[in-house]
């Protein structure tokens, strides 16, 4: 057992600031651990959005040491104890209050993007036939489990602010699933380059890096994409086909 | 009446995991209004936590599988005390409504003709699991969520219900709360359904996550439904047991279905020194037989550590009891062992068990290519719930439907894995078409504004009292909840300790009524705690109280004092629910008997 300090963002829309909190902490615990002892010993009434507390469900994203991190999968034995470990908000979105932040644009961005259309069924029951080959090469964008980290280190949207123009690397990693899903038919490339803004990214990567289900954001989902984007609409030869046809 | 806003629906779906959103899907499918209120973000629901895959008989693995067969199996692991009805029902429609989530965009793994893939599980007769990996859970939640908000239904995130409003005998609306900034809302609705899942955090040691308060029970208890089988609680023989922090965690099923042994600290597999007469004849006797049971031979019988959960819980009870667990308190659970087996063992694990290899390798430091996992015992399903009609999942109660976890019926005394995927989107998809029906047969009703005040008093006094010096705090009371329910009324019962656990719920309900908290309304932790105690308080009740009535040992109710199953006792389920003069009670009535036909599909599977 060995006593630690935590400095944490404490705050709502009008301001706020670090309080240190200390508290025990033994082998194995992980940050939300830490959180949810300081809430019951000395803040009864401090905000922190969690559920699954196993790293499936995505909840409990905060920065710990200026890292964007999963504080449920943190071990505090990976932290240097010497000084105040410091747990704050991520900060792509509105703060609500402490930890929690105000995610809903992420639900009202995924709702424009257009949906699933499977392609007619292959059999007469009404059932397809897929390869595992096809699963397996889409599986790595259903592993997200949406919790925003990567928006959260976006500087299109942390820095810039572009919410109104660019979706962010979560969907478009959506957007891959879908466009990659053996089944869909679906045409989306229009929107990733007109309202999705798929251009804004200029691919540095940093989503990759905070990935916790460690999904490869930029090389398999956004470059792909960008490349479909290109190849439609800016392929030389193409536009001036586009041209000649009066389109 | 306090200012609050008022929505209007014609159907309240409460709780957005895998039962609510398939329950949406479909009242929103008929035309009708629909609200959808959860506790969470949308898709965080406890569903994702699912990792073993959805029970269906799609027999695509095994040309023998059936719906009967499947429902023979799901009748052999409930003990027999499931409702027939449901189980027949679940057991035809369950391979339907998992080739519609395929046509909604979930990808399940294929078998080599491109069909979806099906994986072994304990108490199934064939393979009968479609799956992708272990994060089957997560595939389905995803599909209905992402298929769901195209619907056109309204989804309010982060709200909890605090009441359920009646009209006479009819439910009519809900009140609650929203997290964020804690502002009251009216629900009004012509019917409503529950699917708020289960009870788990009445336990110490669980692998579900703070939603499973059991307010969906809680609800529908005070507004008068009826409850049954509470006694009845699974606890998943695998769990995480080291690091301390993350005990309970489950470990899937899955991993003893890929080939994945339990051993004591001396090694031995002592899944064989017991396997129960019910399940003799379908289970290997041999490790030979058990490996090739694992890897398709169809002329093989399963491995012993493919028992039903309840029984494999209690072996390794029996060996930590007895001297012979892992170092902190488990047993051992080795797949890494498959390396001798298979060419690229190590490879093979992490393709089809990717998460758990995740899990123990970031929150406990183990590869379990390499090293057996140390795992025990951990609360993971509610079998109890409330008691709904078969074929339209309304409860007794008018206008008030529910499903999945919080729902009873389907698993009797014990579920089997993979049933509950299936349960959530068979009884989904059936509360949903039948609380539409009911709404187009019904009239909003007036809601009454005296009730309102006297709900909203009610949540805002551990607020009004704050934290001084004589206030209860909510956190505490919680703690030692659990640790009454996991010591007194866990795997193994006895009369002694079930009176005292029924005790314990009394005096801490007492103190809950002093329950005092700090700080203000907008996103209070402190406060949600405190208003989800009194559904915790009365699952807990329920549960001891059904413990104590049941005198024998069934399924997933085991008691020391009455070790043998009662023939007598197989033929009562026991209802729960408030009487006239507030308090809690419990009745014995017969289980319904099984039809000719029904009971023939039994005789016919029982080899």
């Amino acid at each position: 057992m060995t006593r630690a300090t935590f400095s944490i963002w404490r705050g709502d829309r009008g301001g706020g600031r670090f309080e240190d909190y200390q508290t025990d902490v033994s082998a194995g615990m992980v940050v939300l651990d830490a959180v949810h002892q300081v809430q019951a010993e000395s803040a009864g009434d401090m905000a922190v959005r969690w559920n699954c507390k196993s790293g499936k469900c995505g909840s409990c994203s905060a920065e710990v040491n200026g890292m964007p991190k999963l504080m449920c999968m943190t071990r505090i034995d990976d932290l240097d104890l010497s000084q105040p470990v410091k747990i704050e908000p991520i900060k792509a979105f509105p703060l609500l209050k402490d930890l929690v932040t105000d995610v809903s644009w992420n639900y009202a961005v995924k709702k424009r993007i257009k949906k699933f259309k499977p392609r007619t069924p292959d059999a007469s029951d009404g059932t397809w036939r897929i390869s595992q080959q096809d699963v397996d090469r889409v599986q790595e964008f259903r592993k997200c489990i949406e919790c925003f980290l990567c928006q959260d280190v976006c500087h299109v949207l942390r820095e810039h602010n572009k919410h109104d123009e660019f979706i962010g690397p979560r969907f478009f990693v959506y957007t891959a699933a879908l466009d990659m899903h053996p089944l869909d038919v679906e045409d989306r490339l229009e929107d990733l380059k007109k309202t999705d803004g798929i251009g804004y990214c200029n691919i540095t990567k940093c989503c990759t890096v905070v990935c916790p289900e460690n999904i490869t954001i930029t090389d398999n989902a956004i470059i792909p994409l960008k490349e479909r984007v290109v190849d439609r609409f800016y392929d030389p030869l193409r536009l001036l086909w586009r041209k000649m046809m009066g389109k | 009446m306090v200012d609050c806003q008022t929505h209007e629906h014609d159907v309240l779906v409460v709780g957005a995991g895998g039962a609510g959103l398939r329950a949406a899907i479909e009242a929103a499918a008929s035309g009708v209004s629909v609200g959808l209120v959860c506790k969470s973000l949308l898709g965080k629901a406890h569903t994702v936590m699912a990792e073993g895959g959805v029970a269906a008989s799609l027999a695509n693995v095994d040309d023998r599988d059936d719906w009967k067969t499947h429902f023979a199996d799901t009748m052999r692991g409930g003990q027999y005390g499931n409702n027939w009805r449901m189980a027949e029902l679940h057991a035809r429609e369950a391979p339907e409504r998992v080739r519609e989530l395929e046509a909604w965009g979930a990808l399940f793994d294929r078998t080599k003709d491109g069909r979806i893939l099906q994986r072994n599980f304990g108490g199934h007769r064939y393979p009968r699991l479609a799956h992708v990996g272990d994060r089957t859970g997560l595939e389905m939640i995803r599909t209905l969520q992402d298929h769901g908000i195209h619907q056109g239904m309204e989804v309010f995130m982060e709200f909890t219900i605090v009441r359920l409003l009646k009209s006479g005998d009819r439910v009519i609306g809900l009140f609650g709360y929203d997290r964020e900034r804690g502002r009251f809302r009216v629900f009004k609705a012509k019917s409503v359904v529950l699917a708020t899942g289960g009870i788990g955090r009445a336990f110490k040691i669980t692998s579900n996550s703070w939603e499973y308060t059991g307010d969906g029970h809680a609800l529908a208890y005070e507004a008068g439904a009826d409850l049954i089988d509470m006694e009845y609680v699974q606890f998943h023989p695998t769990g995480m047991v080291w690091p301390l922090s993350v005990r309970g965690i489950l470990v899937t099923e899955g991993v003893r279905g890929e080939g994945g042994v339990l051993r004591n600290s001396e090694g031995k597999r002592f899944m064989f020194d017991d396997i129960p007469d019910l399940y003799k004849n379908q289970t290997a006797d041999n490790e030979e037989e058990g490996w090739r049971y694992t890897q398709g031979d169809k002329g093989a019988r399963r491995p012993p550590e493919l028992l039903t959960r309840d029984h494999v819980a209690r072996c390794i009870l029996r060996e930590v009891s007895e001297g012979r667990g892992s170092p902190h308190g488990g047993v051992f659970l080795d797949i890494a062992w498959i390396g001798e087996r298979l060419a690229n063992g190590a490879e093979h694990i992490r393709r089809k068990l990717p998460s758990m290899y995740h899990q123990f390798k970031e929150l406990a430091g183990i590869d379990i290519t390499a090293v057996p996992m140390e795992v025990g015992p951990t609360t993971h399903y509610a079998m109890g719930g409330i008691r709904v009609d078969a074929d339209t999942q309304m409860s007794t109660v008018s206008g008030l439907f529910a499903a999945g976890e919080c729902a009873a019926g389907l698993h009797g005394a014990n579920r089997l894995g993979g049933n509950s995927l299936s349960d959530l989107l068979v009884f989904g998809k059936r509360a949903g078409e039948h609380a539409a029906l009911f709404a187009k047969e019904h009239s909003a009703a007036p809601i009454d504004g005296a009730e309102i005040d006297a709900a909203a008093a009610e949540a805002l006094a551990p607020l009004e009292r704050g934290a001084g010096a004589d206030a209860e705090s909510p956190y505490l009371i919680q703690q030692e909840l659990q640790e009454s329910m996991q010591d007194k009324v866990g795997i193994v019962r006895r009369e002694s300790d079930l009176l005292a656990a029924i005790e314990t719920v009394a005096a801490l309900r007492e103190r809950a009524q002093r329950v005092g908290v700090a700080g203000n309304r907008e996103y209070n932790p402190g406060w949600h705690t405190a208003l989800d105690l009194k559904s915790l308080l009365v699952v807990s009740e329920a549960v001891a109280r059904g413990a104590a009535q049941r005198k024998e040992s069934r399924g997933a109710q085991f008691r020391d004092d009455y070790p043998e199953k009662s023939e007598e006792l197989g033929k009562i389920t026991h209802a729960v629910r408030k009487g006239g003069d507030g308090r809690m009670q419990v009745e014995a009535e017969p289980v319904r008997e099984l039809p000719p036909e029904i009971r023939a599909i039994i005789v016919e599977n029982q080899e």
